[in-house]
């Protein structure tokens, strides 16, 4: 640790980056940030923003049952609550026709509501009242290990299995014409999705952790023309937000979660309007343009054919 | 796609397919048999279970009855490849997925999020030319005319060339010539290659032109046969009146 703390210090020669604090809050922003512009792409493509939101609500209901249940570490039955709750919701999706907003929605505000009443009866609401907000500030080592783990597994995950979800997500029927497990690979998916976000709710919080799925992916929507615009532009935005989020929230004495999610509005806004306006998404196409103002990022891996 | 002698010894057979979802009957005691060579056109009202009967040959719906793929030459009964052509897919007018994104997906594990793969890329440059569809490759599958999805979604199915094609025709969206040049196709890929074909249809004027074999669907098979036989039989008049 103590290495990468040198190499920070050497990167970065500012004021804020001496407290280590700010060295572990920036490292976990380096691994939260990416993983969820990824997973974002297509939790957007799926129109599942509303199905990522009342999982990160369930995780206070992850906490209370755990506590029933006398499990003492509130991580585990977080993440376990989560998993199940997805997989539930994954399923019911799947079985009605009927509207799976609605569905959707009757089953996280039970899960809030039996959450916030086993908690408050027992008299330690205000304990994890945090959760509501997070604070990345307050992150130690050992948890960005654990950030660090699912940060290469969504990777591996991504890498291995990125091109079947993505033909899911086109057509189910098509998928399975093509010999993919489409239930499984769904089914991992969702988990994922619950693990990253209960891994990451106590340093960005119920009330935001939404916003830094859904924003960086929307917002590369707006102006992509590719899978692969979409997919590094997700990522440079939401890194990008991160980082400075983060510091102008040291700077400016603004809770870090907000100041990210603040930064990533903005850019889906200003990418909302360059993509309206459509010559801006001309501009961003690198692959059909030659001068592409990202030509020197994309030179080696985004190699145009055309 | 190399050539592969039409032969007529091939066959699938589809035994007893019956589906019920949450107690309600969908299908009853489905068999048809395809021979390879041969455009067998589904018919049947909204709601007859033509969309299920496809998915579930495709295993998507759970079901009871079985799929025998048999080559007749050592009377071996073999995997069967299946291509699939959807009615209609997952697409907004500005998708960050092009043709080149969709077909890579389907036939290649080298993730399309990361980079181009060049050989990949020639290859279904050259699968897409042979539905005329070449000139797609780089555009967004949002922007593509019905039409044009049609072929794209074609030139996946047929890649590798499978021993059973299965199209499920939009029902909108495709002009007359378009829906006409489409059966032409159809007709040089069960001549060209031994490919047996199941169509679900709406158009019965080209259904009596093109199809081999025509079927009734009403949850169950009403009626069998040619098309004339088919189209001339009462069960067909009882359910479209006189066409």
């Amino acid at each position: 640790m103590d290495a990468i703390y040198a190499v920070l210090e050497f990167l970065l020669p500012f004021e804020f980056i001496d407290y280590t604090f700010m060295k572990n809050a920036l490292l976990a922003i380096l691994l939260i940030t990416p993983i969820f512009a990824i997973l974002g792409t297509m939790i957007v493509n799926n129109k599942m923003a509303f199905f990522s939101d009342a999982l990160g609500h369930s995780a206070l209901t992850g906490i209370a049952i755990g506590m029933l249940l006398g499990i003492s570490n509130i991580n585990i039955s977080m993440i376990i609550f989560a998993v199940v709750f997805a997989l539930l919701l994954n399923f019911i999706k799947n079985k009605t026709t009927y509207g799976a907003d609605t569905i959707i929605s009757v089953f996280s505000s039970i899960a809030i509501a039996l959450g916030l009443a086993i908690l408050a009866q027992t008299g330690s609401f205000n304990k994890y009242s945090s959760y509501l907000v997070g604070d990345i500030l307050s992150i130690t080592p050992s948890e960005i290990l654990y950030l660090f783990i699912t940060f290469i597994a969504v990777i591996l995950f991504w890498y291995f299995m990125f091109n079947k979800l993505n033909v899911i997500s086109i057509n189910k029927t098509l998928a399975k014409s093509r010999g993919i497990n489409t239930k499984l690979i769904d089914n991992i998916f969702v988990i994922l999705i619950a693990v990253i976000v209960m891994i990451s709710i106590r340093w960005i919080g119920i009330l935001l952790i939404n916003s830094l799925l859904i924003l960086p992916a929307a917002a590369s929507r707006n102006v992509a023309k590719s899978m692969r615009s979409y997919h590094l532009l997700s990522v440079i935005f939401s890194v990008f937000s991160g980082i400075t989020g983060l510091i102008l929230s040291y700077y400016w004495n603004i809770p870090t979660g907000p100041m990210i999610v603040i930064i990533s509005g903005i850019i889906y806004f200003v990418t909302f309007v360059i993509g309206k306006l459509g010559t801006g998404s001309n501009f961003l196409n690198w692959e059909k343009r030659d001068r592409s103002p990202f030509k020197k990022i994309t030179k080696r891996r985004y190699r145009s054919y055309d | 796609m190399k050539e592969a002698n039409a032969c007529g010894l091939h066959c699938t057979k589809i035994n007893n397919i019956s589906v019920n979802i949450s107690g309600q009957e969908i299908l009853k005691n489905v068999s048809i048999h395809v021979h390879c060579g041969q455009l067998t056109v589904i018919i049947g009202r909204n709601g007859a279970g033509k969309s299920t009967l496809l998915k579930a040959i495709l295993g998507e719906v759970e079901h009871t009855g079985n799929i025998v793929f048999t080559d007749m030459k050592d009377n071996k009964t073999k995997k069967i490849k299946i291509g699939f052509v959807p009615q209609k897919i997952n697409v907004e007018r500005h998708m960050p997925t092009t043709v080149y994104d969709l077909f890579a997906s389907c036939i290649s594990d080298i993730p399309v999020f990361l980079r181009k793969d060049k050989k990949l890329y020639k290859e279904i440059k050259e699968q897409l030319g042979l539905f005329g569809a070449e000139e797609l490759i780089d555009k967004s599958i949002g922007e593509l005319s019905g039409g044009e999805l049609q072929r794209v979604l074609l030139a996946m199915a047929t890649k590798p060339i499978p021993n059973l094609l299965i199209l499920d025709e939009p029902v909108s969206g495709i002009d007359e010539n378009g829906t006409r040049e489409f059966y032409k196709i159809l007709q040089d890929l069960k001549s060209k290659y031994d490919m047996s074909i199941i169509l679900v249809s709406h158009d019965f004027e080209l259904t009596k032109q093109y199809a081999d074999k025509v079927i009734l669907l009403d949850k169950e098979v009403i009626k069998e046969g040619t098309p004339e036989q088919v189209f001339n039989s009462l069960e067909f008049k009882c359910r479209f009146g006189q066409i």
